[in-house]
């Protein structure tokens, strides 16, 4: 099962490190790991994704909260967070596919950044399943380039609004 | 943060640091990255300084002095080669939750990252072996530093911390400062509050008729001995305790039942098979104790710890109480009541009855264990005794009782060969007063023999109880009983003349080898308070029994007695 834990650290050298280091030791893998400072530049916010049961889940919660650094761990639950995710994506097309591939660009809400004879840059952000799904009708077209942020997450003020 | 009028380099201001902490002792090992350091060091009145033959010396002794003392334990080592000669101290005291300062030299800040001569990314390495680490960029950021890293080793579950320290900024000159409300002093630190229903814990507690209390090294960190023994005796219950918590309760009380595990009694690993509740005190279900979930399989099962993170981490349990063992048990202690648990305990006293320890002592040569016993009652029980690992380790965790916390020291968690000798002589230097003795083998003598140097440069008197069996002893153990005899790589074709070779250190010494000298070599060793070696000579086929065999249960225990089974 994925979960996404959302964690406030301080911003010091090697805190990073630290976390990272925690998940590497005790062999949990990491989907996916996102980092940036908050509004107080004291303050990292990292948003790591990672499969795993509840109890593997509480465990890596637990070895977290005991690193000096860390100041908070939030497990967000998919249905009360929003999820999103960027992606950047190069891919080929020719003039026979061209119209096709900017219907699909339309009908997914991707914004096209730049279009050359026979490629197309473009943007798309959403939850890390819309990505995936854009990303596997893009492929056929033969991507060239592609680049993931990893996934941010943040919890919505009224738990009841969803 | 307060400010000195005056500046002073952070060298200076480290030594006043450790000085205002009230460290009066640190073990270390010069170099020239930290040589700005021990020139400030030069001129320090209140820290005596121990120059050891190798830094893992430096650590381990740290170690030793540490557990036998409760405080913090210091050690100093230069970059690169001297810093990485910390790693497997650093890493025993985390898996022991031992509080360490490791001192390291680092090369300038501008030569970071460069390959520099004697550089190695020591901060990166010990991150994964330390409670926390830092690398001082600015001398106005040691004091900082400083405050955290003590405030860390020493608070909680107690730990390893490491201060990376480049050359320039022991130079660099700073007015920054706080920090002087540190004290080393042990439990000095605030502990959180006890979180849980202690009223609610100590009724399941009340409604056992078989429990069993669990006591691991959490109890030594947490000094929580008297409140032990109050809550068994109050409670009418059986303790048993895992190899680091071996003197958190005395093992001569009537309810002791000595050590569980591995290699613990018969009757411990049978009273965990039988009791209806078990108790865990700052143990954490270490893997050779309780090795799967049907631990104590009958039992409602209970732990108390400081580090939430223990909990349900092997083994799952059904209360948990979260907080400082001492001062959990105090919480507990008003709501315990004594109920009548006659049965159990005579159900005790007939397990310890029907399956004592037990070893053949009939022919000439001497036992291991019956030459323990007898420096067990020559010394009252009253020594501090460090092992290493092996088949001595074992020996010595059944055959000396321990009355008292903080006399035993032991490498449990990493099981360190070479951890022996430094720790004695680092309890030596803690305990003047105190006989410490080190029980070590022929395999880990080895490991940090250069130590002895260091006994004899400050007359240090450390008695060192060398069971000579020209074995890996353990690995041949396992070898002979899981390998079919192939005893790959594990009996030493060479061994030195140990006795001359203490000899070259000035240190008395003597080899027996007949079970008739026995009583002449207790005498040689124990006679005054001066350092000794006595090189006992066994069997190599002598086993440690009882044994749960690697990967097995409590179920399957073999003692002494059926030793016939293991052979198929
Ligand atoms: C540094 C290190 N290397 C290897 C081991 C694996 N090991 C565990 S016990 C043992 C044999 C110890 O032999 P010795 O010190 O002679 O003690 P004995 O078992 O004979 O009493 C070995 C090699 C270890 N624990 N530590």
């Amino acid at each position: 099962m994925k979960h996404t834990l959302s964690i406030l650290v301080n911003n010091h050298p090697g805190v990073m490190s630290h976390v990272s280091g925690l998940f590497t030791r005790r062999g949990y893998n990491i989907d996916s790991i996102a980092v940036g400072v908050t509004d107080n530049a004291d303050v990292s916010s990292m948003t790591i994704v990672l499969n795993g049961d509840d109890f593997i889940v509480g465990q890596v919660k637990n070895q977290l909260l005991k690193l000096p650094d860390v100041l908070k761990v939030q497990d967000m639950a998919y249905a009360s967070s929003v999820q999103r995710e960027l992606v950047l994506v190069s891919f080929s097309i020719t003039e026979s596919n061209r119209s096709e591939a900017l219907t699909i660009c339309n009908g997914f809400d991707v914004k096209i950044l730049e279009m050359t004879e026979d490629s197309l840059l473009i943007e798309f952000s959403g939850n890390s399943r819309q990505v995936s799904n854009v990303i596997s009708v893009i492929k056929p077209f033969g991507i060239r380039e592609i680049s993931r942020t990893g996934q941010i997450a943040i919890a919505y003020r009224n738990q009841n609004s969803v | 943060m307060s400010s000195t009028t005056e500046a002073i380099t952070g060298g200076r201001l480290m030594v006043e640091l450790l000085e205002e902490a009230g460290v009066e002792i640190v073990f270390g090992y010069p170099g020239g990255a930290i040589l700005p350091f021990y020139d400030e060091l030069y001129h320090s009145k209140k820290i005596k300084h121990i120059l050891v033959r190798h830094e893992q010396g430096a650590v381990h002794m740290a170690e030793g002095y540490a557990r036998s003392t409760g405080k913090l334990g210091v050690c100093i080592a230069t970059s690169g080669p001297g810093a990485t000669n910390l790693i497997t101290g650093l890493t025993d005291a985390k898996l022991d939750s031992i509080p360490i300062l490791a001192i390291t030299g680092q090369v300038s800040t501008d030569a970071i990252g460069t390959d520099a001569f004697q550089e190695a990314d020591i901060f990166g390495i010990t991150i994964p072996i330390t409670k926390y680490n830092a690398l001082i960029k600015k001398a106005d950021d040691l004091s900082r530093h400083f405050e955290e890293a003590i405030k860390i080793a020493m608070g909680g579950r107690p730990g390893p911390v490491l201060l990376d320290f480049p050359k320039d900024v022991q130079l660099e000159k700073t007015t920054v400062r706080k920090a002087s409300a540190l004290k080393i002093a042990p439990h000095h630190y605030e502990r959180p509050k006890v979180k849980g229903d202690a009223q609610a814990f100590a009724e399941v507690l009340n409604g056992a008729k078989r429990p069993l209390l669990y006591v691991g090294g959490g109890a030594i960190n947490s000094f929580a001995s008297a409140e032990i023994k109050a809550l068994a005796e109050k409670a009418n219950a059986p303790v048993t305790t895992t190899l680091m918590g071996l003197g958190a309760f005395p093992g001569t009380h009537p309810l002791s039942v000595g050590m569980l595990g591995m290699h613990g009694t018969a009757y411990a690993n049978k009273a965990v098979l039988e009791c209806d509740y078990i108790l865990n005190l700052g143990a954490r279900f270490d893997d050779r104790v309780a090795k799967y979930q049907d631990f104590a399989p009958n039992a409602i099962r209970a732990h108390v710890d400081i580090d939430a993170a223990e909990f349900n981490k092997r083994i799952n349990v059904d209360h948990i109480l979260h907080g400082d063992l001492k001062d959990a048990i105090r919480e507990i202690l008003p709501f315990v009541k004594g109920g009548d648990r006659t049965s159990w305990i005579e159900n005790i006293q007939s397990l310890k009855k029907n399956h004592p320890l037990d070893f053949d002592n009939s022919g000439d040569s001497i036992k291991p264990q019956d030459f323990l016993q007898r420096v067990y009652t020559k010394t009252k029980g009253e020594a501090i005794v460090s092992t290493d690992v092996g088949q001595h380790q074992m020996w010595a965790a059944q055959y000396y009782l321990f009355d008292k916390p903080n006399t035993w020291l032991t490498s449990g968690g990493l099981g360190t060969m070479g951890y022996g000798l430094p720790a004695a002589i680092g309890a030596k230097f803690g305990n003047p007063d105190k006989m410490v003795i080190c029980v070590t083998g022929d395999g880990s003598f080895q490991m940090c023999i250069q130590e002895l140097a260091t006994i004899a440069q400050s007359k240090l008197g450390v008695k060192i109880l060398l069971f000579n069996n020209n074995f890996l002893g353990m690995v041949r153990q396992w070898q002979e009983l899981f390998y079919e005899e192939r005893f790959s790589e594990s009996q030493w074709t060479y061994n030195p003349n140990f006795v001359k070779l203490a000899d070259a250190y000035g240190i008395p010494a003597m080899r027996i080898e007949h079970k008739s000298e026995i009583d002449k070599g207790v005498d040689f060793f124990l006679k005054d308070n001066g350092s000794a070696l006595i090189e006992v000579m066994i069997p190599a086929e002598e086993k440690v029994f009882p044994m749960i065999p690697a990967g097995k249960s409590q179920q399957d225990l073999i003692e002494f007695k059926d030793l016939g089974k293991l052979k198929k």
